[in-house]
């Protein structure tokens, strides 16, 4: 089942009184369960597809269909709605809410979602086990590495349990070391059935995922599948 | 409904969290908050109070009375018109008392400051009343101990006195005054009452609870002759609503007693608590102005404060913002929370100021007997609510318009 199909897309900012053309007509579409690397370099128009993806944004023309609703037609309202119950968001500066301890951190978008507080609590602790941080909850962020952070980051992204999982250059400020084993827990996460969609352009990283996405000047250069993508019987087993 | 108030909620908890995580910067915005509250309830305090004096001590006076006299109280005459006009004499008095009909109680009162002893106590500057038995029907006065003097001792122009409450406090701290021999001038006179306090400091040597009265019989005799000044006639009417009649009766009457003729002006004036309360109303119409808009002033540069520091909030938490609005939080959302912000620091202020406000009333109420009114409170509440949602809506609109990745770009 395609959860993200988009047509034909365009996205024209105005900067000044030049228009800078960063989307130049793309379409893809993103199954159930896809683990997906968008790559190119800077300029490309990756993070403005991503931005499209993660209904931040909305594109200039062309069509984008989020479980065959269009996004384009959608009030600001229900673009938040999507945004909280349909997309888990992690980026590569983490934007942890320095105030407030990982547990906290991680309820946030569930308050968004209206769920009351006890469940909240819960939710969130058992996001935050999964990502191997049971330890940790009651830590704020500045007592926290970088790694650690980025885990809480992925709790938060996990916690509404998410159509897709949008992470933007995920290990970008982690060392190798970290940023590996924050790649094998977007793994396990897939592993589970979660659709991942990861922004990069460091190509060893890339190599995470089962189907690399190339972005140049605003179109698609490449879209390659790099690895069988599982079957939905593999995932039970 | 249940949604809403589950924002509410937790936009209440996170702008506590929000103001706890700076509390420098929140304690001096609530100064400003603080200061232009308790400043307006202060004002608001001390000015009913000289309201609550004034009146109290203008109530004494009675609505329904009017006073026949050389002097106009206000007015734009000329003075020295006035200066030239004839004394009212005992004599007309008698003729005025024998003609009127309509007034309940007519008596003549004159004045002279004396030096009131009793034993070693004295008090200096005394205004002694000398009027008839009538007099204490042309007031509202009500007594602590004792009577007034009686129509036959005034007559017979016995030394007996009624002394106000302030007198009674100065000279006998530890007696009961009735039947106690006090010296007016070096004349003896017995008391035969006290009176209730009445007034207020705002009449000054005016006010009723300040003087001595004696029969005025026992002031010409004592002090000076009847002809060495004027006196001036107190003429109660039955009630206010007949005060117009009244008036216009006393008014023929004593055109009549002068023997003035119709093309010939008032030689006298008559004067009454109306004139006197206007004049009051316009004074302190005009320091209640002035005041407010002081103080007003000064809750207007909080709000700024207010405002100003919102901006800095939002501002600095701009990558907070987007980060709210990229995990779904809606505009709605955000600006429920930082207008919970701004109004929570307003709150706290104003009810700081307002504890403050309590505790400077009981302060005046040392001075002038007042208290803080509950519409005040209400006031001050509401006031710093809107001041925090007022000088809150801008920064907290300009957060929840902000697009979500920008501002998660934002360092």
């Amino acid at each position: 089942m395609n959860i993200i199909t988009i047509k034909n897309i365009t996205k024209v900012y105005k900067v000044g009184t030049e228009e800078v053309h960063a989307l130049r007509g793309v379409s893809l579409s993103i199954d159930k369960n896809e683990y997906v690397a968008i790559m190119g370099p800077s300029g490309s128009g990756k993070s403005t597809l991503m931005n499209m993806l993660g209904c931040l944004d909305t594109p200039t023309s062309g069509l984008y269909l989020f479980k065959g609703i269009s996004v384009s037609e959608m009030t600001d309202n229900q673009l938040a709605n999507i945004r909280n119950k349909e997309i888990g968001f992690v980026f590569q500066t983490f934007n942890l809410l320095a105030r407030y301890d990982a547990i906290h951190n991680v309820e946030l978008p569930l308050i968004y979602a209206g769920v009351p507080k006890d469940e909240r609590r819960e939710r969130a602790k058992r996001a935050l086990i999964d990502v191997g941080l049971g330890d940790r909850m009651n830590h704020k962020p500045n007592e926290l590495s970088g790694g650690q952070r980025q885990r809480v980051a992925i709790a938060r992204a996990l916690v509404t349990n998410p159509s897709i999982i949008l992470a933007d250059e995920p290990t970008g400020n982690l060392d190798s070391k970290t940023g590996e084993e924050i790649m094998n827990l977007f793994q396990e996460i897939h592993n589970k059935g979660n659709t991942i969609i990861l922004v990069t352009h460091e190509e060893y990283i890339a190599e995470h995922a089962a189907r690399i996405i190339r972005l140049r000047d605003g179109h698609i250069e490449k879209d390659e599948i790099i690895k069988p993508q599982k079957t939905s019987q593999q995932v039970i087993s | 409904m249940r949604i809403f108030l589950f924002e509410l909620n937790e936009g209440l908890v996170i702008a506590l969290r929000a103001i706890a995580s700076n509390k420098v910067r929140s304690l001096l915005t609530m100064l400003g908050i603080f200061i232009g509250v308790a400043v307006v309830i202060t004002m608001s305090t001390a000015i009913k109070g000289i309201d609550n004096s004034f009146q109290s001590g203008i109530s004494s006076l009675g609505t329904d009375v009017l006073y026949v006299d050389k002097w106009a109280w206000f007015t734009n005459e000329e003075w020295w018109k006035m200066r030239n006009r004839k004394n009212i004499t005992m004599e007309e008095y008698y003729k005025f008392k024998e003609l009127v009909r309509l007034p309940v109680a007519v008596a003549p009162v004159t004045n002279t400051i004396q030096t009131v002893k009793y034993n070693e106590r004295r008090v200096e500057n005394v205004f002694v009343n000398g009027s008839t038995a009538d007099y204490i029907k042309t007031t509202n006065f009500t007594f602590a101990q004792g009577r007034f003097y009686s129509e036959i001792e005034s007559n017979a122009a016995r030394q007996v006195a009624v002394i106000g409450s302030e007198v009674a406090k100065k000279l006998f701290p530890n007696v009961n005054p009735i039947d106690r021999t006090i010296k007016i001038g070096g004349v003896n006179y017995k008391v035969v009452g006290v009176l209730a306090e009445q007034g207020s400091f705002i009449l000054g040597p005016w006010n009723p609870d300040n003087q001595v009265y004696v029969p005025i019989e026992t002031i010409f005799k004592n002090f000076f002759n009847r002809s060495f000044k004027t006196i001036t006639i107190n003429v109660r009417a039955n009630g206010p609503a007949m005060l117009d009649e009244t008036k216009f009766e006393v008014e023929g009457v004593m055109r009549k007693v002068r023997g003035l003729a119709y093309n010939q002006e008032n030689d006298f004036s008559i004067n009454q608590q109306e004139g006197l309360e206007q004049t009051y109303k316009s004074i302190v119409g005009v320091i209640q102005i002035a005041g407010l808009f002081i103080t007003g002033l000064s809750l207007f540069v909080g709000a700024i404060g207010i405002m100003n520091i919102m901006f800095v909030s939002v501002k600095e938490r701009t990558k907070e913002i987007g980060l709210r609005k990229a995990i779904g939080a809606k505009k709605r959302t955000i600006l429920t929370q930082f207008l919970l912000e701004s109004s929570v620091i307003c709150m706290v202020g104003g009810i700081a100021g307002l504890i403050a406000a309590i505790i400077m009333s009981l302060l005046i109420n040392q001075f002038i007997p007042t208290s803080i009114q509950i519409d005040s409170v209400l006031i001050g509440i509401s006031v710093s609510l809107i001041t925090g949602l007022v000088s809150g809506f801008a920064p907290a609109y300009t957060a929840a318009k902000m697009d979500a990745v920008e501002a998660l770009r934002y360092e």
